[in-house]
């Protein structure tokens, strides 16, 4: 059985949450790692997740991003570990270069905590390999800079190596742009890297696991997850 | 000791919605002679530097690595 890893920095706020999704969840091992923390010993996956690292001085992600585990953390996925970023995890990987693009305030200025809905795009990467092309899960998110920027030959080139992995789209699965809420380009909500082990996403599938809390669609993401991990 | 002031701007051709809120928020005041408003961050750095051009590297360095993020952002540099 795989073990987890989650990053704890300081100011990290959905640490638990991604901590309850996978212990008591998904039954998984499961370790917190202190932003101080060097050693990634006996960690299969690790998840990077959301909260206000540092207070998000200067811009999001970009302080938590020289942080000692960071380092480690930019090796084990040059290696090709699997490392999974949701919300502020998802800027941090930007910033640190490990997806690439970078992320500005919602268009409309407002912080938004909802629940939205998100298409998966492809297939092709061990975190949706268990899901279907086209399939719509609606899950929170909760984020004032979700606004992703790609330079146009970046867009291309993510575009061109099947990198989106999930868009923000209606109910039905359209690509509108009321569906866009936070205005970010090709509407998109969560991309890979190009050696496919690294992804970053800003819609929270660890806060939809059980019907208690109003929706369990992000548990097939971690299916599917733990489905390749075991294959792999 | 230098004193380094950096200017760090969103690249034109990025979207400024704090820019546009603000200009928009001027007009309502009546300041309809602004035409344009673009939000960037203004950073002072004292800077131990044996020279103006050993402070100039570090700083243009400091903004490379994490003042700015250049995939949507540029930095101008003074030193004093």
């Amino acid at each position: 059985m795989a073990t987890f890893g989650v990053i704890v920095f300081p100011g990290s706020n959905c640490d638990h949450d991604a901590y309850h999704a996978m212990k008591h969840v998904m039954n998984c091992e499961v370790k917190f790692l202190w932003h101080k923390d060097t050693d990634l010993s006996g960690i299969d996956f690790l998840i990077v997740p959301g909260g206000f690292s540092y207070g998000d001085y200067l811009r999001s992600g970009a302080i938590a991003r020289f942080s000692p585990i960071m380092q480690e953390v930019i090796k084990f996925a040059e290696k090709g570990g699997p490392v999974m970023g949701i919300c502020n995890g998802f800027q941090i990987l930007l910033e640190a270069g490990l997806i690439p693009g970078a992320m500005m305030h919602n268009h409309k200025l407002r912080f938004v905590c909802k629940n939205i809905n998100m298409r998966c795009e492809t297939t092709n990467s061990l975190f949706t390999s268990g899901l279907e092309k086209g399939q719509v899960f609606n899950i929170p998110v909760s984020h004032g800079e979700g606004n992703y920027f790609i330079s146009d030959d970046g867009l291309k080139s993510l575009q061109d190596n099947d990198q989106v992995l999930f868009r923000y789209s209606d109910a039905q699965g359209n690509l509108t742009d009321e569906a866009n809420f936070n205005g970010s380009i090709d509407n998109i909500a969560g991309i890979t890297n190009t050696g496919r082990n690294v992804l970053g996403m800003m819609p929270h599938p660890e806060r939809a696991m059980e019907m208690i809390l109003g929706s369990e669609d992000g548990k097939p993401i971690f299916d599917s997850i733990l489905n390749s991990l075991s294959v792999a | 000791m230098y004193k380094a002031k950096v200017n760090v701007t969103l690249r034109p051709s990025i979207l400024d919605p704090k820019g546009k809120a603000t200009h928009h928020a001027l007009q309502n005041l009546g300041i309809n002679q602004v035409k344009k408003v673009r939000i960037g961050k203004f950073i002072e750095l004292d800077v131990n530097a044996d020279s103006e051009a050993a402070a100039k590297e570090i700083v243009e360095s400091a903004c490379a690595k994490l003042l700015a993020n250049e995939v949507m952002e540029d930095f101008e540099i003074e030193i004093n």
